[in-house]
């Protein structure tokens, strides 16, 4: 215990005292961690990021799709109604919760600028939290909602400048153009991109069916999708299909398919991006190891007749060959924490998230991981480069040492 | 009581040539605990050689070195090490102060490699030390603020400070003048005595040599033993 706490006060005391020496040689290992660090983190948030679009577009692992069940002969789709009940039934027998369906929807949209043809699509409540649905303004559908006598309606971004931007709390509306006038309340925005120039909008099934209960005012485009665990999809997958087919008869064709991003492939597809960054990282801090590395060999020789004069005063050959060591890992720890610091404050920055990661819904906080692999890197970086200077030290003759 | 007893030892170093060449010849020698010793002897007589050898650094090529009583090669490096560290205090000619540590830090240095109290204790002892070899208001001064004379103070402080039973001195005045030379020396002497350790002192300087209560002369790796000179100090 003596021994080892002896040899942190010398590492210490040979760190305060050559202070300048041992920054300048820890700037590459503090820069290398730095960038490491932030590499594995910008890695683990962009991907993030590039897993919260996909999923924001084919759903969450793992989300099975069911399209309208048509007939492959004429190429008619089957009559939703008839596919609905069983779609419930299965969600109640398999206890799942998230199961919506999606209609697009037949519709223009009245604006101050003349009727423009819009994208509009008529879901359930579970859909936004599928498919990881962020408004900039108001807040997404509940079942409460389903009860409004005026349909309520989340609209995109363009239609809502195309609205004049009104505040949501003054309750605007929108009017939808089909056989017949809809008024419909905003409830929610949804930001897009600034490219995005016609209107889209999501609204409730069950609101447009009590507005508008003629088919003619869908094109048929309906679906299900159930957000599943990923260890049952493939069997639930299977019971799907029967029982839908059962329940529609001969003459149907039933597909159900994974559609979330992990079933696109047996491995992840985002796996080479993180090899490159975390090759790109290892390659950093290699550098700044062998930059170490040079300048600790360089200081020890200069260091002879010190470790010669400690060994004289009975510091045995562990002793020396711990405090070399210990000298080099406490400064690359100090190293490494500062980096580790400085990548979490560089990542963390509001302006690189929105550089990295627009529209992250669920940001990750820096990952854990990212900074325990900088410390660990600091340190294992400082054991490595405290190697070689320590076993030459173990070397020194101290006769010699003491005459250098 | 004996400290120190060397038997017919014999130090000798393989030249490049192949030749073999003999610095210490047939050494006989015994320390008691307590007592000054000089060894007086011209350059390249092998002074430091034996200093090396009693401060447990080297060992003979032949002959034996007992360290109360112990045979020193039947001791395991690591325990000699520790045993060099508690037992044995040196003071250089160039001091050999760490550089950029200050008076205290450096006396402070030997007390790392102790254990139990003087280790918890170890900054207290090295002020006192220090503040004992009159330099009690230089704590806090680092080497090149300090005279020639005020570092060889730190130096046997630093030799002292963890009351070692033997003080081995490499010629301890070879870099002051001479008043501050006899100044150091007579500070040395009255540490070792009022410490109970013995000060084997090894000079060129017979002046210095002459304050040991027994002298010998180093010549050609031969030990040879002389007469106290008059106004030696007594002990």
């Amino acid at each position: 215990m003596n021994g080892f706490l002896g040899a942190l006060i010398e590492a210490w005391a040979e760190f305060r005292v050559n202070k300048a020496r041992v920054v300048l040689s820890l700037v590459g290992v503090g820069v290398a961690v730095l960038a490491m660090t932030a590499v594995v983190g910008v890695g683990q948030i962009a991907t993030q990021a590039q897993i919260e679009q996909l999923e924001a577009s084919s759903g969450r692992p793992a989300t099975l799709y069911v399209g309208n069940p048509y007939n492959p002969v004429t190429g008619q789709p089957a009559d939703g109604a008839k596919v609905a009940p069983v779609v419930a039934a299965l969600a109640e027998r398999y206890g799942i919760r998230y199961v919506a369906e999606s209609s697009w929807l037949n519709a223009q949209v009245q604006t101050p600028n003349g009727v423009q043809g819009g994208d509009g699509r008529g879901v359930d409540v579970p859909y936004g939290e599928m498919h990881r649905i962020a408004l900039a303004e108001g807040h997404w559908f509940t079942d409460r909602d389903a009860d409004r006598l005026m349909p309520a309606i989340v609209i995109n971004d363009y239609l809502w400048r195309q609205l004049g931007s009104p505040p949501l709390s003054s309750h605007p509306t929108v009017t939808l153009l089909t056989d017949r006038t809809i008024q419909a309340a905003v409830i929610g925005v949804q930001p897009g991109s600034p490219y995005e120039s016609y209107p889209r909008f999501f609204i409730l099934n069950s609101a447009w069916q009590a507005v508008q209960p003629t088919p003619a005012a869908m094109n048929g485009g309906t679906s299900w999708e159930f957000w599943v665990p990923t260890a049952i999809s493939d069997e639930l997958t299977a019971r799907i299909k029967s029982e839908v087919s059962a329940a529609l008869g001969d003459g149907w064709q039933v597909d159900v398919n994974r559609n979330d991003y992990l079933a696109w492939g047996s491995s992840d597809p985002l796996g080479p991006l993180r090899l490159v960054l975390l090759g790109v990282a290892g390659l950093v801090l290699l550098l700044g190891a062998l930059g170490l590395v040079n300048i600790s060999l360089v200081t020890v020789r200069q260091r002879i007749r010190e470790i010669g004069i400690r060994r004289a005063f009975g510091a045995t050959a562990s002793r020396v060959f711990l405090a070399v060591m210990l000298e080099s890992v406490v400064a690359t720890v100090v190293a490494g924490a500062i980096g580790v610091v400085l990548a979490i404050l560089l990542v963390r920055n509001d302006f690189v998230m929105q550089y990295i990661a627009p529209g992250v819904t669920d940001p990750p906080p820096f990952p854990a991981e990212a900074a325990l692999v900088g410390f660990l890197a600091a340190t294992g970086v400082g054991a490595l480069a405290g190697l070689l200077p320590a076993l030459i030290a173990v070397r020194v003759k101290v006769i010699d040492a003491i005459r250098y | 009581m004996t400290l120190l007893r060397l038997e017919q030892v014999a130090r000798s170093v393989d030249l490049p040539d192949g030749s073999r060449l003999e610095i210490l010849r047939g050494i006989d020698l015994v320390v008691d605990a307590g007592e000054h010793v000089s060894v007086v002897g011209r350059s390249g007589s092998g002074k430091s050689t034996l200093l090396n050898l009693l401060g447990l650094i080297d060992s003979p090529s032949s002959g034996r070195i007992l360290f109360d009583e112990e045979p020193v090669e039947s001791m395991p490096g690591s325990r000699r090490d520790r045993s060099r560290g508690r037992d044995v205090g040196f003071v250089f000619q160039q001091f050999n102060l760490l550089p950029g540590r200050t008076a205290t830090e450096n006396v402070v240095t030997p007390l790392l490699y102790a254990g139990g109290q003087q280790f918890w204790r170890r900054r207290r002892l090295a002020i006192e030390m220090l503040d004992r070899v009159g330099l009690g208001h230089r704590l806090d001064s680092t080497p090149d603020k300090l005279s020639g004379g005020e570092q060889q103070r730190v130096a046997i402080a630093r030799a002292l400070v963890r009351r070692p039973r033997l003080i081995l001195a490499d010629e301890p005045t070879g870099a002051l003048d001479v008043e501050t030379g006899m100044s150091v020396m007579r500070l040395l002497d009255e540490v070792a005595t009022s410490t109970g350790a013995a000060l084997i002192t090894i000079t060129h300087d017979p002046n210095i040599a002459a304050m040991a209560s027994r002298r010998y002369r180093l010549e050609d790796g031969v030990l040879q033993t002389l007469l106290p000179a008059a106004g030696g100090i007594a002990r």
